[in-house]
């Protein structure tokens, strides 16, 4: 019996210390694991800093403890952890947490642009845009340099973007929504929180008058 | 004898909380991860997990999204495995050629059964609303036109 019952302590005490790892909670639910009063545990869990945003313990987690892999399935531990791909990448603050438009340009990554041909090269064609924006926000340059980097001018003109001047409404309701700039900025390229990436162009004097 | 097992049931208990607090914290997979969920419950086969962090590290967006035709919206493309075996969408590259071949099921079907089609931390799912506490893989797509077809 005794043999049994310390078998069954040892393993629990194993799954717990595992799920904690796993979990990622921090300090406080470390803490919490030590005093297992259930009046702390609940202060705790409400008054956590910040507590909805993501602490740096939880970003690019590998494929079994991120929550959208299975971890009941094999397939899911041959997958690469988003962490060993990203560390030697340039670091930005949002997204991914990669700044993949410099780890393109500075040859971090050299993704092709052809599935068969390494060595074909973009067509690079490089004109900014300039939005005037009707609010106070600096307006917007669109470089259509780094984005011709990734892209096929077929992949936004025309159907997403009508390539002539004044022809295309853009609002930042419609970008949350997922259209516009939206169908890729806040679902794959960097998000939308990134305001003064787009809006970057201070306004002249005059036109503030 | 009789404390030890008193502690056994308090460590049990503790464990189930535990695991309470692990489900209800959600995903914390990557910016962009799409989950495809068209055909894969009804098939009893785990959803796919697509992550584009690890495919444009190695081709630009314009090779799945030009050349080989991906619309631009989880859930838009009707994507069967009758159609990758033929070539077609993923089947482009994953045919033991390019990419590895299409008999390795486990590496894109791997997310929970009953996860929705969603493209993960994207702005509509990121906004903080009460239904964003739920965790992510028992959620309805936060994304109001992720079944639909992408609009032109």
């Amino acid at each position: 019996m005794s043999m049994k019952m310390r078998a069954l302590r040892i393993m629990l005490m194993i799954m717990l210390a595992t799920l904690y790892g796993l979990s990622g909670v921090g300090d406080l639910a470390r803490a919490e694991a030590e005093d297992s009063t259930p009046q702390i545990q609940r202060a705790a869990k409400v008054n956590t800093f910040n507590r909805l945003l993501k602490p740096p313990s939880e970003r690019n987690l590998p494929p079994a403890e991120d929550g959208i892999h299975d971890p009941t399935s094999e397939g899911t531990y041959l997958l690469q952890s988003p962490r060993e791909a990203f560390d030697s990448l340039p670091k930005s603050n949002s997204g991914n947490r990669v700044d993949w438009v410099k780890a393109l340009e500075e040859k971090y990554i050299e993704p092709r642009f052809d599935r068969f041909d390494p060595e074909k090269k973009p067509m690079v064609f490089d004109l900014n845009i300039v939005r005037e924006v009707k609010g106070s926000m600096p307006d917007v340059v669109y470089p259509h340099k780094q984005h011709t980097e990734w892209l096929d001018c077929s992949n936004c003109h025309p159907a997403i973007f009508i390539p002539q001047k004044g022809a295309n409404q853009i609002s930042m309701a419609s970008i949350l929504m997922g259209e516009m700039c939206g169908v890729c900025h806040g679902k794959v390229a960097f998000p939308v929180s990134e305001c003064r990436k787009c809006h970057s162009q201070n306004k002249t004097a005059e036109a503030k008058n | 004898m009789w404390h030890r097992k008193v502690r056994t049931v308090a460590l049990c208990a503790a464990f189930v909380s535990l695991l309470t607090t692990l489900v209800a914290t959600g995903a914390h997979a990557e910016y962009g991860d799409v989950v495809i969920n068209n055909y894969s419950d009804t098939a009893g086969m785990r959803p796919v997990v697509f992550p584009h962090w690890f495919h444009r590290v190695r081709f630009r967006c314009k090779v799945c999204h030009a050349d080989i035709g991906f619309q631009f919206k989880a859930g838009g493309n009707d994507i069967t495995m009758l159609k990758i075996i033929d070539g077609e969408f993923c089947g482009a590259c994953h045919n033991g050629d390019i990419a590895w071949p299409v008999e390795n099921c486990a590496l894109c079907h791997s997310a929970p059964p009953g996860t929705p089609t969603q493209v993960h931390e994207s702005t509509l799912q990121k906004l903080v609303s009460p239904d964003s506490s739920e965790p992510v893989s028992t959620k309805k797509p936060a994304e109001p036109a992720a079944a639909t077809t992408s609009e032109k």
